[in-house]
């Protein structure tokens, strides 16, 4: 029990919002004095884990292409692109994306992720489908930038073992042969489908409520500042 | 030569230690002395990783955290670009500004498809690429590229390390065997002899562990070797490849709610400039929770 210390200060850490860096560091120390390891042992654990999931952050290199981009306009020309559409919603550029992210990653490819498509493309698509051309209070624009967020969390998980050399479909195959259990990577592949398919209906529910509630908020909030204006003038 | 991850591991760290000294020299910077502190020791972990002995690394990410959290990191002056000279550019350059930016997933998906290299040598690939026809179209300097990289990742901040952070809590977790501990309490307070009772603990078992772990693969091996095979495939006979997989979507379920899963929930708001760290997985939560209660009905329909 004494182990699952980590986890109780994890819960902790993060739910008083002291800086997650710390809370890790100090549930990491906790859980390996507790699991009867030495500082130096524990470092090493730390620093191996930490070199063996450089990938994670490989995403870096491609800041700089981004950002110049950023500087030319590129966010400014995906709302521009957006409002060439009349009638698109915010809902439907993250489903379709999210679509998207389904069927390529379904076939293994590696086409999306937040720094590529999210920040640069799809979110300020999305608020400007959200403005459309008002002013936007900075609640809304993080709404809307959590949601864009989703649909790339959404495609990518929903999608990714309908692809038959999936990692993910590999390290069951392997966990279960451990166990003595033949399984088929067809097979697997087969019953992520259904999911897949419920998962992009329920995202479209929500979706198509989120464009429904920031409408809403948007016209709240231009008649607020509507009144604002008229007492300003008296 | 053969072009490795080991190199783009390289080309990582050197970009790093070129923020670095960019961050010392920004005249306007609050915190040069610790940003660049930080981006330094990080660009050290990517060039000397596998050089250094592991518990020295461990040591300067302790550091890294340590100026974290006491907030000696933050964001500088970047001489950006107004708001007009934005829209004029959109104006002048128009959709061929996506270009460089999609020429990066294609680079991804022509090496991972047609080469031996790997996905990640082709991020890194892709990045060089759309790089090079950015620079081109724009006749900007490497150094202004540079900048408006160092831009971002200042945006981002101390976030950026957290993915591999919380990968190593992770690996202390399983070396400390938190994993046993958890699939034994699951264990005993699940009812064995029903089917529905098994079913839920595997998925909802997933689904919590995957919250801790940050990570479905981890949680993966041990909720199954604990629970999955032992009570549910074993006692009530379920399809092992069908309760596999859908026990992985459980888990993914969990993914989607966690801050530990930072690469996918925290490090996106950061990189998205939000307010709130967690305004992502508050927006993941209701359609995680509907499809967990989906991969249970799915699993207790189709796999027996």
């Amino acid at each position: 029990m004494i182990k699952l210390i980590g986890i109780l200060i994890v819960i902790l850490g993060l739910a008083f919002r002291f800086n997650s860096l710390l809370v890790v560091i100090v549930a990491g120390f906790a859980t390996g004095f507790a699991g009867g390891m030495s500082p130096v042992e524990i470092l090493d654990v730390i620093g191996s884990a930490f070199v063996t999931n450089r990938y994670m952050s490989l995403f870096i290199l491609i800041l700089p292409v981004i950002g110049l981009l950023e500087r030319y306009g590129l966010r400014e020309q995906a709302g521009r692109f957006i409002r060439s559409f009349k009638g698109t919603t915010a809902g439907r550029i993250m489903i379709i994306y999210m679509l998207f992210r389904q069927i390529t990653v379904g076939l293994g490819m590696m086409l999306g992720g937040h720094p590529s498509f999210i920040r640069p493309i799809v979110s300020p698509m999305a608020e400007a489908a959200v403005a459309k051309g008002r002013p936007m209070p900075q609640k809304v624009v993080d709404e809307v930038r959590g949601f864009a967020a989703s649909a790339d969390n959404y495609g990518n998980f929903y999608g990714q073992l309908i692809f038959l050399a999936a990692g993910g479909l590999l390290l069951i195959k392997g966990v279960m042969e451990q166990a003595g259990y033949e399984v088929s990577l067809t097979t697997m592949a087969v019953y992520a489908i259904p999911t897949a398919v419920i998962a992009l209906l329920i995202a479209a529910v929500q979706y198509h409520l989120f464009d429904c509630r920031m409408e809403r908020l948007m016209q709240e909030s231009t008649q607020q500042d509507g009144v604002h204006e008229g007492r300003n003038v008296q | 030569m053969m072009i490795t991850l080991e190199h783009m591991y390289y080309l990582t760290g050197a970009l790093l230690f070129i923020f670095s000294v960019y961050t010392v020299f920004d005249k306007r910077h609050r915190a040069k002395y610790g940003t660049a502190f930080f981006w330094f020791l990080y660009s050290i972990t990517f060039v000397f990783g596998k050089v250094i002995p592991a518990w020295i690394i461990g040591l300067m990410v302790v550091c890294m955290a340590i100026v974290a959290s006491l907030k000696w990191t933050g964001r500088g002056s970047y001489k950006e670009s107004s708001g007009e000279e934005k829209a004029v550019a959109a104006e002048k350059f128009g959709n061929r500004l996506f270009l460089p930016a999609l020429l990066v997933p294609i680079v991804i998906f022509l090496v991972a498809g047609f080469t031996k290299l790997g996905a990640l040598v082709g991020l890194g690939m892709g990045a060089v690429v759309g790089l090079a026809v950015a620079l081109y179209m724009t006749r900007e300097s490497l150094g202004t590229a540079a900048n408006e990289g160092r831009r971002l990742i200042d945006a981002i901040g101390w976030a950026v390390i957290l993915s591999q952070f919380l990968a190593a809590l992770g690996a202390l977790f399983d070396k400390a065997g938190v994993g046993k501990v958890v699939a034994e309490m699951v264990a005993t307070i699940v009812p064995t002899d029903s089917t529905l009772a098994v079913v839920i603990a595997y998925c909802v078992g997933m689904a919590l562990f995957t919250m801790i772990m940050g990570n479905a693969f981890a949680a993966f091996a041990v909720i199954t070797t604990g629970i999955g095979i032992p009570l549910v495939v074993r006692l009530h006979g379920a399809d092992p490849a069908i309760a596999g997989v859908l026990a992985m979507l459980s888990g993914y379920c969990g993914t989607l709610m966690t801050p530990m899963a930072a690469n996918f929930n925290v490090v996106p708001a950061a990189l998205l400039e939000m307010k709130d760290q967690y305004g992502v997985i508050k927006a993941q939560v209701p359609v995680a929770l509907s499809l967990l209660i989906i991969q249970i009905i799915l699993v207790y329909c189709l796999a027996f």
